[in-house]
């Protein structure tokens, strides 16, 4: 295109294609190895942990001897947390995200309290841990119970319920809630009954998808003293737990080798846990858009 | 219920005050909780690393590089452990900047929009994956295969899990730098290929050097995921705090002994138990620190500061 090549211009068209078709080859490489990795990695753990599979194992407890292992305590653990962080962090979240979309005069205070949220956000997960301990455990004498697991992580997952019920009630046109001002309505009356359930599939999305990282959680479980060995399912919000992600811990941290297969089992049905919940945060979200545009 | 429907415009004449304010109230305390929360870890830490600091000097915390406190011979020096955790972020930040940056050129300059429907997703995938289950990858896999060819290489080390780690916090870097690379001006793009550049030029001197602030806050915020990351360096990386640069030998990060402390029965109030504290409250100066910076670099690109 370009005849004599005046200042500034370097090559011919011709001369350009080759570097730029393999930079461009690069940056795909770039791209698919991690996935490839990840992709061998997990099907070395599905080969690893496939003997160990089956009804026993799900529904076994955990033993001394690696063959007879299995996960029911880990999973009743796992499923009441969840259960009694949702209880905890949704009304606390969405109601926190109504207050900031719905109520807040912009000043400030307000932006103290966002700067801080997305602060909050970016602590290591550890270190709700530290508090978890010192608030629940201690202070609060929850002990090291269920109760406190799932306040701990009601905790942490906070911020991510809070932004992800914002997205979902910006979402809903301001057409809507002024048209109930015109009929009357007061703020209140105009969240519950338009607001409010308009936004709902997106809050639900956000929910599932903190759940989805809670069930993978370890650290801060195990700084407030979720136990490793739990031979027991736990029969109340106090009494102690362990859960999944911890049971795959201890197991890892043998050294028979009988227990990896174990660990790696357990690593397979977490995945499967997890590839489920994020699925049905991908079916909720397709069908919301579905549903906004009507 | 619908806004038209009669039940419904029938309530809505009723003005309810009261109510109305107790309902702000409640949910003000909501967002209140999270201030709370911040207070909470703020407090917690600062309470229990000052009984430490009563005990231990901070000369000793910060002049040593040995960090041995449940010895007998106690060592207090923060910086066997800092370096752990320094070491091990480096190798990941290593591992995930070259690969996420190519990889957001790739999703930003070359790839279709379906294209890029499919693989940017994939590519979020890396982070969702639970910690345990890399540090499980990074153990059993990752540092076996390692071994055959770095001579010298422990079954704990820092450079397979680093490696993990990097793959952890690739989407981190790939997603926020392919967002400040979107950003930079069609108009910028097109005057450089109007000089007569190719593809190639255009990214490599006006696409990059725009979108650097955005990419470094990538950077800034990958480091800082690093650096707080629990499970993938206490399976994989060692429980030996040591100060060192060498990536085969076992370390301690800071979180690792958080959780080292945590697993044993240290009884509360001891002084034992108060360097997970002291410990932790050094973990999240840092984090914090990182964000601030983080937070610096995107105002400065919001502000239209691009260049």
């Amino acid at each position: 295109m370009s005849e004599a090549p005046a200042r500034g211009v370097t090559r011919t068209d011709r001369e350009r294609l080759g570097p730029e078709r393999a930079f461009r080859a690069i940056c795909l490489i770039a791209l698919v190895l991690p996935l490839l990795l990840l992709a061998v990695l997990v099907g070395r753990a599905l080969v690893q942990g496939w003997p160990q599979l089956s009804f026993s194992f799900i529904s076994g407890y955990p033993s001394r001897l690696p063959q007879e292992a299995g996960i029911l305590p880990a999973l009743v653990g796992s499923a009441g947390l969840m259960v009694l962080t949702v209880a905890m962090a949704v009304p606390v979240g969405v109601g926190a995200a109504i207050y900031l979309e719905e109520y807040a005069p912009s000043g400030r205070l307000t932006s103290l309290i966002e700067v801080n949220i997305s602060n909050l956000a970016a602590v290591p997960s550890i270190i709700y841990g530290l508090l978890g301990l010192e608030l629940f455990v201690r202070a609060m004498s929850m002990g090291r119970s269920l109760l406190a697991g799932a306040a701990t992580l009601a905790l942490l997952l906070l911020p991510m319920v809070i932004l992800a019920s914002r997205e979902a009630l910006r979402t809903v046109p301001h057409s809507m809630r002024e048209a109930c001002y015109a009929l009357g309505a007061d703020r209140w009356q105009t969240i519950r009954r338009v607001v409010l359930p308009t936004a709902l599939p997106g809050i639900l999305t956000g929910i599932i998808l903190a759940l989805a990282r809670a069930i993978g959680e370890t650290a801060p479980l195990i700084t407030i003293g979720a136990l490793t060995y739990v031979p027991f399912l736990p029969d109340s919000v106090h009494s102690p737990f362990t859960a999944l992600p911890i049971q795959i811990f201890n197991w890892i941290s043998r050294p028979q080798p009988g227990f990896h297969v174990d660990a790696a089992a357990g690593i397979v049905v977490l995945l499967a846990i997890m590839l489920l919940m994020n699925g049905l945060a991908i079916v909720l979200r397709a069908r919301y858009q579905r549903n906004a545009c009507s | 219920m619908p806004v038209g429907s009669p039940e419904c415009s029938r309530d809505l004449y009723r003005p309810r005050p009261a109510s109305e304010r107790i309902i702000a109230g409640a949910l003000l305390a909501a967002a209140a909780v999270s201030v709370a929360s911040t207070i909470g870890i703020i407090g917690v830490l600062l309470t229990e690393s000052l009984g430490f600091f009563r005990e231990v000097s901070v000369w000793r915390f910060l002049g040593d590089t040995e960090w041995t406190p449940l010895f007998a011979q106690q060592r207090f020096g923060v910086w066997a452990l800092v370096a752990g955790t320094f070491l091990t972020s480096v190798i990941a930040v290593g591992t995930a900047l070259p690969l996420g940056l190519l990889a957001a050129i790739y999703l930003s300059e070359f790839a279709s929009a379906r294209l890029r429907g499919i693989l940017k997703p994939s590519v979020e995938i890396l982070a969702g994956i639970p910690s345990v289950i890399y540090g499980y990858f990074a153990l059993a896999f990752v540092t076996p295969a390692l071994q055959r060819v770095v001579p010298g290489l422990a079954g704990f080390n820092a450079l397979g899990a680093g490696l993990v780690m990097g793959i952890m916090i690739l989407p981190i870097i790939a997603s926020l730098s392919e967002d400040a690379i979107h950003a930079v001006p069609l108009s910028l793009r097109e005057a450089a290929y109007a000089l007569g550049g190719g593809k190639l030029a255009a990214i490599r001197r006006v696409v990059l050097p725009t979108a650097i602030s955005g990419i470094g806050a990538s950077v800034i915020i990958g480091v800082s995921r690093a650096v707080g990351e629990t499970m993938i360096v206490a399976i994989a990386a060692g429980q030996q705090p040591r100060f060192t640069l060498d990536p085969r030998v076992p370390i301690e990060t800071m979180t690792a002994y958080i959780v080292q402390v945590s697993l044993g029965d240290t009884p509360a109030g001891t002084l034992e138990y108060r360097t997970i504290f002291a410990v932790g409250m050094t973990l999240f100066l840092f984090t914090m620190a990182l964000n601030l910076a983080s937070h610096a670099l995107r105002k400065r690109v919001l502000k239209g500061g691009l260049l």
